[in-house]
């Protein structure tokens, strides 16, 4: 008993730090990506889109300019500063949409069940079936480019894992005794689902949430990159990828600085969300990845 | 098995019918969306003339269940409508195209199975083993990278630098041309399927039947062999099979990319042209694709899993 005792304490302690070393450094980005985002407008030299000047074209990386400048001689430094914006912007708004969608679907699905309940699967499971990136682009073509449509595409299309869980958790949560409790008590269904069932399923949503955004920030780099989400000249980092591949072979620094921008972001979201899957959602560590 | 089989592919049917339901509602009863989008695209505004004949074509003039009825009794005779852009019919642009899709995607695919599996094995032996911190910080930036990030650096080191690669294009479809792409597309699947083989040893090493198999003298080969490996297989073809579904979206970004004449680089194309009837016929054809795979994945659940009975 007590061999095993210690293996396991050892074991455990092991595991802990690695949680800790997911959480601070996942969240250590995310919190830089979120403060470059905030104060863009100190930490950037020049006007993202208006500083042209084709007299510093294509200058490579150096004291004056950090990231190197590109065709029109824009400070690249201050567009991937500038870019951290639409990113978050689109990261955690569109996110937000998806878990709200989300929750409403699945709480409401599992809380009444019936037909409302079935339809709730049937919609999940068609989303399930298309590819999210597909349809985001489906609906970027019937909307055309801009920020709006990139949060509309994707808060639309990422809610299908939130509501799974929302639902799952919903079911299984209904039957407790603290929620019968309330019934008793002629709490309305609403009020249960506020502050009986939500509170207890937040834990892994947030988690997916947390791991949605890495992905949302993926999905409007990989679309602006495409023509199809931020267009130029504003400074996506997707689309900053798109002007670089012209240019690959007479500037490659331009490829390598918004590209490392949308990593580090995503690195951090990805990071942080195994971290907090760590502590809130402790039993599905080995089942999910 | 063959009642089973015939179950689960007439199963799909609702789902077919949805997602083309679905594609038509966005593309065809927001008409003024699609016109409206047409006219602020940022090239100034569209030749009234060219409006007109779309709304024509599209049949945006008649009533939408006459419009419906008339996409899917085209869709039943495996008419997917003719391109705007080139006159052709979408039907055989997309057959073109459809190979050299397949090729990159299969070809990811199997450079994920043939290096995540193993890694995410290596890496559940020893948990918390170099070989495991190692594997599985590669694994999660994997995941983090941008496709098309990755392909450009990979692009700018194999084909311009060291010009051991074409940098991008068909080529005469040797496979020179298709390693890059490949492996662009393919890093994503493989970190995935080397953090869910992780995840799965990991879980069936402690189970009871790993134990009692230990404790009657079998050796770790066999047990690994026998045990593990079966048991885990059954997560990680779920992994696989899901995992089509985010090739096809990703496979767009690469092909784009590498120039690579796919279904993907034909969607992101037609799109960028307001080719209507390419972008539905693309998007089905994805669509199908991936439930294709997955209905086979869950068809052999059961070959792999014997406990999976669906009588």
């Amino acid at each position: 008993m007590s061999v095993i005792g210690t293996v396991s304490t050892v074991f455990a302690t092991k595991w802990r730090v690695k949680f800790r070393f997911n959480l601070v450094v996942g969240g250590g980005l995310f919190a830089l990506a979120v403060f470059v985002g905030l104060f863009a407008g100190w930490l950037a030299h020049t006007d993202p889109v208006m500083d042209a000047n084709l007299l510093n074209a294509e200058e490579p990386p150096s004291w004056k300019w950090w990231f190197g400048t590109d065709a029109q001689g824009r400070d690249i430094y201050s567009r991937v500063v500038h870019g951290a914006r639409i990113s978050l912007t689109v990261g955690i708004v569109s996110q937000f949409i998806n878990s709200i969608i989300g929750i409403t679907l699945g709480l409401t699905a599992g809380y009444f069940g019936g037909w409302w309940d079935d339809f709730v699967n049937g919609v999940t499971n068609l989303m399930l079936a298309i590819p999210s990136l597909i349809f985001a682009l489906a609906i970027m073509a019937v909307l055309g480019p801009g920020l709006t449509s990139l949060l509309i595409a994707l808060g639309l299309t990422n809610w299908s894992f939130t509501c799974r869980i929302a639902r799952a958790s919903a079911l299984s949560l209904k039957s407790q005794g603290y929620v019968q409790a309330a019934k008793v008590l002629g709490y309305g269904d609403l009020r249960i689902m506020a502050t009986q069932l939500l509170p207890n399923m937040l834990g892994p949503i947030i988690v997916i949430g947390t791991l949605g955004m890495g992905g949302a920030v993926l999905a409007e780099a990989s679309l602006s990159f495409l023509g199809l989400g931020i267009r130029p000249p504003y400074p996506s980092w997707g689309s900053m990828l798109s002007e670089a591949r012209d240019q690959i072979t007479t500037a490659p620094w331009l490829s390598v600085f918004p590209g490392l921008a949308i990593f580090l972001t995503v690195l951090g979201l990805n990071l942080l969300g195994d971290g907090l899957r760590d502590i809130l959602d402790p039993q599905s560590r080995s089942t999910r990845v | 098995m063959l009642a089973f089989a015939s179950r689960r592919i007439l199963q799909t049917v609702p789902t077919v019918l949805a997602v083309v339901l679905l594609i038509f509602v966005l593309f065809s009863v927001i008409p003024g969306s699609i016109i409206s989008s047409l006219s602020d695209d940022g090239r100034g505004p569209m030749d009234v003339q060219v409006v007109e004949r779309m709304k024509k074509e599209l049949g945006l003039d008649d009533p939408v269940h006459v419009r419906f009825t008339g996409y899917i009794s085209r869709l039943a005779v495996g008419d997917l409508g003719t391109s705007f852009r080139t006159r052709e019919p979408v039907g055989s642009m997309i057959a073109k195209r459809m190979w050299p899709t397949l090729q990159l995607i299969f070809t990811a695919m199997f450079l994920a199975i043939v290096f995540g599996i193993p890694l995410g094995f290596v890496a559940a032996l020893k948990p918390g083993g170099l070989v495991d911190m190692a594997s599985m910080v590669g694994a999660v930036s994997g995941l983090s990278m941008p496709k098309f990030w990755l392909g450009l650096l990979l692009m700018y080191l194999f084909a311009l630098t060291l010009g051991w690669l074409p940098s991008f294009g068909y080529g005469d479809g040797s496979l020179k041309y298709l390693i890059l792409p490949a492996v662009t597309l393919g890093v994503s699947p493989m970190a995935l399927l080397a953090r869910t083989t992780r995840a799965a040893v990991l879980e069936i090493m402690t189970a009871d039947f790993v134990r009692t198999a230990r404790s009657k003298g079998m050796s770790e080969l066999r047990v690994v062999k026998w045990h593990v490996m079966r048991n885990a297989l059954v997560l990680i073809l779920t992994t696989i099979g899901l995992q089509f579904g985010a090739l096809m979206g990703q496979a767009v970004v690469v092909e784009k990319l590498f120039s690579w004449p796919g279904v993907g680089s034909l969607l992101v194309d037609s799109v960028l042209q307001r080719d209507i009837p390419a972008v539905q016929g693309s998007i089905l054809v994805a669509v199908l694709f991936f439930l294709i795979i997955n209905t086979l994945v869950d068809l052999l659940y059961v070959v792999i899993d014997p406990r999976i009975k669906y009588a």
